[in-house]
């Protein structure tokens, strides 16, 4: 009933007699409105200190969430432990916070890192919304009226241009897009510090202006609104409504891919959304396939693949056949990458890392792990592990998936998965393991 | 040498400071923006400084002033036809739709499909087939939508009034 209410309104609204009034055609070419830097070129009756300010406190929380959550995958990988697992190794003091993760509850990578991309996913509209209400302030002249004002505006720069940074390199890693210029993961990391950096000064200079405006329902009495607005076509309510709409779409078309199981159809347009590769117990999502990291059948076969483990007594040399006369344990675990999508619990069954590094003389004080792969390339064929996520018992070589041996995509002969960790230091085709403090 | 007095507007007006607790507040932020932009710009500082500063141009100078034009002309051309209040139902569906061609570019146009299906394993085929199936799902609710209401607001008129 409201929303019908609401949409005949509208369209009494819209359908009110058109003024007739030839904007733009009447008016001489040396009229000052016909330039940006003049409030009255900009006629949207949209704009206003009312609508900016809605759209500021959602960014607000938004990004917020974004920034921490960044932050937690950035401590997901353990970069402190070992160069290895380190893409950002000038970090600095940007590295404060830095703590060994663990290794539970299980679904802890899958959730903070589903959360960072959706929510980033979603929140486009709104960042696109929130910069539309405010571009005519970018015209604005005098260029400054105080120095604080100048910087101000140089800080808006690293804002905007900070902001879109971020959300596209984002957007553009999800979809294995690498045109941005250099690895990902700096460029990401300390890009995130440069725009919250002017994140935090524009939240504490104009929060209490958008609590006020959103308080007291502020409307038009602002730099921010047009002096002389067109007709609306829409009321500023319609139009949160739709860029709320927006979000939804984005929202129920992606976040399928971090849910999994039957909620994977749904995700129309996420990269990891609608089908699982193949079928059977290995037909779940793969991050980088063995033709992919450059693996072959030669180098897994029977004959030719040993896994090489090294600790405190030495080295010693295991076939798979013999890896299998060892105690086989399982453990349920998804596996959760840092693109956002994740798989639901796989059932893996293998060796547990502690008893390789019993193996190895750390009888029942098992410490790091480095493990290698025989991937050619990849950023991760070689990832540290912390003593904490050996020692859990659930921290498995998994030989077999969901009761059938790894296919090769899955990281056959055998492969890392911990609790908690994100995919990529879940290790495929391991070769060696090395166990020792890093 | 005696100085030549000039009017004051051509004087440079000296820019005055401005409060205290915003200048503080920036200062601090611009020191934490430097101390990581110095290793943002380590690499490639050109290619880093043209992506953030072209993004920021990019959507101000060329992405809101065509989607602002592209409204604009639906408006009109509608306010032509005297329909200019279901503006809406036309502007609903397409904002949607390029939104989500904006946001998934890369996979809708094909431009990684290459290194998608090597990677992943999936089928780099279907996203322009869903994209343009929502499309046509957005556009036609839309329309019943609008029959519904023209329908409906038919019906609602007294028979006098014909």
């Amino acid at each position: 009933m409201a929303a019908g209410q609401a949409g005949r309104q509208r369209f009494v609204m819209g359908g009110a007699p058109f003024s007739g009034r030839p904007a733009a055609y009447g008016r001489d070419m040396r009229d000052p409105s016909r330039l940006p830097t003049s409030p009255g070129f900009w006629r949207s009756p949209l704009r206003g200190t009312w609508f900016t300010s809605v759209l500021g406190l959602v960014l607000l929380v938004g990004i917020t969430v974004l920034f921490v959550t960044g932050l937690v995958s950035y401590a997901a990988y353990n970069p402190d432990l070992s160069p290895v697992n380190d893409m950002t190794p000038d970090k600095g003091v940007l590295g404060f916070y830095l703590f060994a993760w663990p290794s539970g509850p299980v679904w802890l990578y899958r959730f903070t890192q589903g959360l960072h991309v959706t929510l980033g996913v979603t929140l486009v509209p709104v960042l696109l919304a929130k910069l539309w209400s405010v571009v005519p302030k970018l015209f604005t002249l005098p260029p400054a009226r105080s120095v604080t004002h100048a910087l101000e505006r140089i800080s808006l720069l690293l804002l905007v241009g900070g902001g879109l940074f971020e959300f596209t390199t984002g957007v553009l890693n999800v979809q294995l897009d690498y045109v941005f210029p250099g690895s990902f993961y700096p460029l990401h990391f300390y890009g995130a510090w440069v725009f919250f950096a002017a994140f935090l000064a524009h939240a504490a200079l104009k929060t209490p202006t958008a609590l006020r405006a959103v308080r007291h329902r502020v409307r038009d009495e602002s730099e921010l609104a047009a002096p002389c607005p067109d007709a609306p076509t829409v009321s500023r309510r319609g139009a949160l409504g739709l860029v709320g709409g927006g979000s939804l779409l984005l929202f129920l078309t992606t976040v399928g891919q971090s849910l999994g199981g039957p909620f994977r159809r749904t995700a129309l347009l996420a990269p990891h959304g609608t089908a699982d590769p193949g079928g059977g117990p290995n037909g779940f999502q793969i991050n980088k396939t063995a033709a992919y990291a450059g693996v072959t059948a030669a180098d897994t076969h029977e004959d030719n693949w040993r896994l090489v483990v090294t600790g405190r007594t030495g080295t010693v040399r295991l076939s798979r056949a013999r890896l299998l006369q060892l105690p086989l344990h399982s453990a349920s675990l998804p596996i959760a990458c840092v693109e956002g999508w994740s798989t639901a619990d796989q059932w893996w069954h293998g060796v547990r890392l502690r008893d390789l590094a019993a193996l190895v003389g750390y009888d029942g004080d098992p410490p790091d792990v480095l493990v290698e792969s025989l991937q050619s390339h990849g950023a991760f064929r070689r990832a540290a592990l912390r003593a904490n996520q050996v020692a859990d018992g659930r921290s498995l070589l998994a030989l077999y998936v969901n009761g059938e041996e790894l296919s090769p995509d899955h990281g056959h002969p055998a492969r890392i998965i911990v609790p908690a960790a994100p995919g990529v230091l879940n290790t495929k085709w391991v070769a060696r393991l090395t166990f020792g403090d890093l | 040498m005696p100085r030549l007095p000039l009017p004051r507007t051509v004087l440079p007006r000296r820019l005055p400071l401005g409060s205290p607790f915003p200048l503080l507040l920036l200062a601090c932020s611009f020191a934490l923006a430097a101390y990581a932009g110095v290793r943002l710009f380590a690499d490639d500082w050109f290619g880093v400084a043209l992506w953030i500063v072209g993004s920021a141009l990019l959507h101000d100078l060329v992405l809101v002033p065509l989607y602002g034009l592209a409204d604009r002309v639906v408006v009109r051309g509608l306010g032509a036809a005297g329909q200019r209040g279901r503006t809406p139902y036309v502007r609903v569906p397409a904002a949607l739709s390029l939104l989500l061609l904006l946001v998934w570019f890369p996979l809708i146009s094909g431009m990684t499909a290459q290194r998608y299906q090597l990677a992943t394993g999936l089928s780099p085929d279907g996203f322009l087939t869903r994209w343009l199936l929502i499309t046509a799902a957005l556009f036609g609710g839309s329309a019943l939508l609008l029959a519904f209401r023209v329908r409906r607001a038919a019906k609602q008129r007294p028979p006098a009034s014909h």
